[in-house]
């Protein structure tokens, strides 16, 4: 029985109790177990428990060039589709936020196929398309499939955001005499700003640990996603991965849990005291 | 012409506004993704030599022929979408609990906390969390650890040994594969769930309960089906995100082929594109079924 007999509003049952506690639990398991992975002095086996720990590993991957030259790959490639993200997100919110024409639910479900759809698909279109057009593999490839994705995150934020904001503002503004480029700097934009900050956070992490699409696109760069899913199937190496893992965790969190605290929404402070 | 004097321009004819906005972002769409989608499509209509194993680029069915002809890619898309079922059910069943607590019990702090801790495993890497699961299921790994001294390696070794699901152990086992396409997809069926609860109002609650209905009574017939667009929400995330995935297949599991593998082979070393196209033509076929439906149980209203 999940429910108490009599009703309790506040108060569960402790089946469900339990349930919410250990499928959280079960969440976060496998994110400690990596980090755990990472200091364990067996460099063979997955064998549990580690037999002991050390820092041995850190010092053996930041020695290692491959795996510096895939991780400013992949920067540079989360970087520059962000960047086209968060223009083309931005721009293609502001359209449709407010207005109302016929193509425009057509519209909405364009912006948001590139995730509605398994990543593969996206993947394999693009070498497709880029079989026919006869084009090489390169960062360009793998910028323009990532920012395809990337528009999706921006746009989804940044709508939400706009959605959200009275429209009497900017009518406002502009009968008290703002012009247009005012209003956007006063009122639009100062509401947008963290939804847009967030919206390219997500984005970023999101491209720095894309596979899926990546391994269509990438040809024969590599970035650290394919580096990582490269050594999966090389025993070898396996401490070093476990390390590479516990440096891609860190770089993702920090701007996911920075766009978490970005977007709260206001409520949530007044129920969060 | 001034910026300030373009922008009221602008303003007073919405409809050029409109058109400055989209153009960008629909030049792109239009090219690189529709583009790539309508290429992809051509492909699957091409066909390849058998004997030069070179493209033939002219029009034919003859490689969507060899897609429903051969029983082997029959078994593989009925794996697929069995799996991808599966899945989608399980998440729902281990997502209620957490969804409902976190909507309807947890408060401040709890509820913060609950929110963020799903959402921080969502987002952590998802190659780092397979990998995760293979150092989990692996033969001398933590599961086995864990099953032995809690003295139940007999009933992991029944379970591994039922035919059609196991495997020699669970990092290469359905039930192994099955585990981690649950685990990596949970949270997309949390998060809809979660917010269609949240939107129940509570005086239904008390009407219901005013009315005699036991708690029970209550969740059955007010509470769920007031959630089922969020689940309908989530299950399409958890049903798509399945069928196309080739990563989880390829390092957890048995030796069966799944689409995305199917894909992911045939356009590399098979180098057969054509098929590789077609066969990524299913799951866009069975989505967009899927969405159809889940339309009708209000999924896009949840979204």
């Amino acid at each position: 029985m999940l429910f108490d007999k009599r009703y309790r509003p506040d108060k569960p049952s402790w089946l469900m109790r339990l349930g919410a506690f250990a499928g959280l639990a079960f969440m976060h398991v496998p994110v400690f177990i990596i980090i755990l992975y990472a200091f364990t002095t067996e460099d063979r086996t997955y064998q549990f428990p580690p037999p002991g720990l050390t820092l041995h590993w850190f010092e053996v991957a930041f020695g290692r060039d491959d795996i510096w030259q895939s991780l400013s790959l992949s920067l540079g490639v989360a970087a520059c589709a962000t960047a086209i993200a968060l223009v083309l997100g931005t721009f293609a919110a502001f359209a449709l936020a407010r207005a109302k024409f016929a193509a425009k639910d057509s519209l909405t479900v364009l912006f948001v196929l590139p995730i509605a759809l398994p990543g593969i698909i996206t993947g394999i279109a693009l070498l497709a398309a880029m079989k026919m057009a006869r084009l090489d593999a390169s960062f360009i490839t793998i910028v323009a499939g990532h920012a395809t994705f990337c528009t999706v995150i921006i746009y989804n934020n940044v709508i939400a955001r706009l959605r959200r904001l009275p429209p009497s503002w900017v009518e406002a503004s502009m009968d008290l005499g703002a012009d247009g480029l005012q209003t956007l700097r006063y009122v639009l934009l100062p509401q947008v700003a963290t939804a847009f900050l967030a919206g390219g956070m997500l984005a970023f992490a999101l491209s720095f640990d894309e596979i899926i699409v990546t391994i269509f696109t990438a040809g024969k760069e590599r970035t650290l996603p394919i580096w990582f899913f490269n050594e999966l199937f090389r025993p070898r190496d396996r401490p070093v991965t476990n390390v590479v893992a516990v440096i891609v965790i860190a770089v993702t969190l920090i701007p996911i849990v920075l766009a978490y605290y970005l977007t709260r929404p206001d409520d949530e402070h007044e129920t969060a005291r | 012409m001034t910026v300030r004097a373009a922008s009221t321009f602008f303003y007073r004819r919405p409809n050029w506004y409109l058109c400055l906005l989209l153009v960008p972002p629909l030049l792109w769409f239009g090219t690189v993704y529709l583009g790539s989608l309508f290429a992809l499509l051509a492909q699957s209509f091409y066909s390849i030599d058998d004997f030069t194993a070179q493209i033939v680029r002219e029009p034919t069915l003859a490689t969507y022929r060899q897609l429903v002809t051969q029983p082997a890619n029959i078994d593989i898309v009925l794996r697929t979408l069995t799996m991808a079922i599966a899945v989608t059910l399980a998440c729902a069943v281990i997502a209620l609990p957490i969804a409902t607590y976190m909507a309807r019990y947890a408060r401040g702090r709890m509820k913060a906390f609950f929110y963020v801790g799903v959402m921080l495993p969502m987002w952590t890497s998802y190659l780092v969390k397979v990998y995760a699961w293979r150092l989990l299921l692996a033969k001398e790994g933590i599961i086995a650890w864990a099953t032995a001294k809690l003295g139940l390696t007999g009933l992991l070794e029944a379970a591994l040994a039922t035919p059609g699901i196991g495997g020699p152990s669970l990092s290469s086992s359905y039930i192994g594969m099955f585990i981690v396409f649950v685990y990596m997809w949970l949270p997309f069926m949390i998060l809809p769930m979660a917010a269609a609860l949240e939107r129940v109002p509570g005086s239904l609650l008390q009407a219901s309960a005013d009315l005699g209905a036991r708690p029970s009574q209550t969740f059955r017939n007010v509470v769920l089906p007031l959630a089922i667009p969020g689940i309908a929400a989530g299950s399409v995330f958890t049903f798509s995100l399945t069928l196309g995935d080739y990563i989880i297949p390829s390092v957890v599991g048995a030796p069966g082929y799944f689409i995305g593998m199917m894909v992911y082979v045939q356009q590399g070393t098979a180098g057969n594109i054509p098929l590789a196209a077609a066969f990524s033509v299913v799951p866009i076929v069975l989505i967009f079924v899927y969405l159809g439906l889940a339309k009708r149980f209000g999924a896009f209203d949840a979204l």
